[in-house]
């Protein structure tokens, strides 16, 4: 047997490893790290908003973006940066309800807002039912896109409920119906690199239910 | 990203004097294009002001049978808005066919008006750009044009406006309110709104430093069939190679503006009136003079048959 000293491991510190790796070679496209920044900051700014239900108030750099304050500030890293330019969806979470790329989003802006991200959808416990139908279904392969994926999978049925019309609706008049076409249309800002696409959508047509996710644009 | 101050603005003629008095301020509401944009240092303002409490979030009938709509009122909610949808369709249609539902949901009216080319060479920082740095040239002309303009450019910078919405206005002859820091307000039809670049292309609109965007009014209905027809490398979420905003009236009579062609929205009021005689007449007279390169000029065919396609929409309508 093996006398080497038990490694615990956790997939965050080889991330955070592989981050530092990246910054001594020199090449800063690979890994998470928080928005690049240069120059005198400005002084700090006081912001208070809640996240998942809990009072937060924290003094930033105005620069902070949300993102960067739900990671590096509150440690809530179930958001992901992936693109950090609002083109991959990544870090997508709900602000008052309406999902939004959180990296295209200064904190300070959101003073009094009530932010929701993928910690507060569902615990390991009691799954949300898209969080439970992306798991029954293999909404993933690497998992980076889920929490983004999910966030903005509640905000799409949310809009489809409010009448939200889409570039795919047949007649805008009408109110708007799940199908599949409506569904890949309205997911369009969440990029997988997998490609799990066609799992993403099994698992939100049944949460619509087959009925509505069946019926004719 | 450079560092900045910041200020939430209560009232918009201090926001505006807060602007106007302090180089290198700008104005911030939704932040989507402008915080990407500063991450890459193409821009680099040293003030924000912050305008969302600003209460423009409205969008109101006007006394001569139009709509008001307030500068901050969201692409979400103007698309979804019962009115627009019934009375300016190709308004709903333009705004849901660009961007991502996130965007979309954050991006305000005035936003949409004021987002910036998506010229590659303006986005490297490393190559030269009239846009972005004035008098370094212009690397897009001989380079990399595929997505760039056929017309109304310059031989300072090929760039287009990239969005879909405003195409949508100029086709409803929309109108942009604003207002100054010295509480002058203006009105600014959305035809002589964006510039064509000429020399200085790195003014993108006719707006003078400090001036606020308050509103966008709509004229009255026009009635007609609307159309956003837009042709894209991808079927979501990607710009337009070349749309077409269009209203034809049963008669076959209408109006046509094209985006992704221009440094603004592009419509001429005379192809309009050819309408009648169909899509390659329109279009002839539509980009006359067009200066294409070899890799864009794909974009006048395909401008013909975008049309093409809308017209032959709305005759199936109006026999139906």
């Amino acid at each position: 047997m093996s006398d080497l000293p038990k490694l615990e491991i956790s997939r965050r510190g080889v991330l955070a490893g592989t981050a530092v790796t990246a910054v001594l070679t020199g090449n800063p496209a690979l890994g998470a790290h928080p928005t690049p920044t240069q120059g005198e900051a400005a002084p700090p700014m006081p912001v208070r908003f809640t996240v998942n239900g809990q009072d937060q108030r924290l003094s930033l750099d105005p620069r902070t973006t949300l993102l960067d304050a739900l990671r590096e500030h509150l440690h809530l890293t179930g958001t992901k940066k992936g693109c950090d330019h609002g083109q991959c969806g990544a870090c997508t979470v709900l602000a008052n309800g309406r999902r939004i790329n959180a990296c295209l989003s200064l904190a300070v802006m959101h003073e009094g807002d009530e932010i929701t991200t993928i910690e507060g959808l569902g615990t390991p416990e009691k799954l949300h039912p898209i969080q439970a139908a992306f798991v029954k279904y293999d909404g993933y392969q690497c998992g980076y896109c889920t929490p983004g994926q999910i966030c903005s999978a509640v905000a799409v049925l949310d809009e489809i409920a409010r009448g939200v019309p889409s570039h795919v609706q047949a007649d805008l008049m009408a109110a708007p119906r799940p199908t599949n076409l409506e569904l890949r249309e309205r997911m369009s800002g969440n990029i997988c690199r997998c490609g799990a696409y066609s799992n993403i959508a099994e698992a939100l047509a049944e949460v619509v239910g087959p009925a509505a996710a069946g019926a004719k644009a | 990203m450079r560092a900045f101050t910041y200020e939430r603005a209560k009232d918009p003629i201090a926001a505006a004097r807060a602007v106007a008095e302090r180089p290198g301020a700008k104005f911030i509401a939704g932040g989507t294009n402008l915080l990407d944009l500063m991450k890459i240092e193409v821009e680099t303002p040293t003030h924000l002001v912050d305008v969302q409490d600003l209460g423009f979030d409205r969008i109101e009938p006007t006394p001569e049978g139009g709509l008001r709509i307030g500068a901050l009122v969201t692409n979400t909610d103007l698309a979804a808005d019962a009115r627009i949808r019934r009375d300016y369709a190709v308004l709903s249609r333009a705004i849901l066919a660009g961007a991502s539902g996130q965007l979309r949901t954050k991006a305000p009216t005035a936003g949409n008006l004021l987002q910036r080319t998506r010229c590659p060479y303006f986005y490297d920082t490393n190559m030269p750009c009239n846009k972005r740095q004035p008098g370094s040239g212009c690397a897009a002309i001989g380079g990399y044009s595929r997505p760039l303009g056929v017309i109304g450019v310059s031989k300072a910078c090929i760039a287009t406006f990239p969005g879909d919405m405003a195409v949508a206005l100029r086709v409803l002859d929309a109108v942009v309110e604003t207002v100054d820091a010295a509480g002058h307000r203006r009105a600014i039809p959305i035809a002589g709104f964006h510039r064509l670049w000429g020399d200085t292309p790195q003014q993108d609109t006719v707006l003078c430093p400090g001036e606020l965007v308050t509103a966008v009014t709509l004229p009255r209905p026009l009635g007609g069939s609307h159309f956003y027809e837009k042709v894209r490398d991808r079927a979501s979420f990607a710009f337009a190679l070349v749309s077409v905003a269009a209203v034809i009236q049963p008669d076959g009579t209408g109006r046509a503006a094209f985006g992704g062609v221009a440094p603004r929205p592009w419509r001429v009021e005379a192809a309009d009136l050819l309408l009648p005689q169909g899509a390659a007449t329109v279009t002839a007279r539509a980009f006359q003079g067009a200066t294409p390169t070899r890799d864009n000029a794909f974009k006048l065919p395909l401008a013909t048959r975008a049309l093409a396609a809308v017209m032959a929409q709305a005759a199936s309508r109006t026999k139906a």
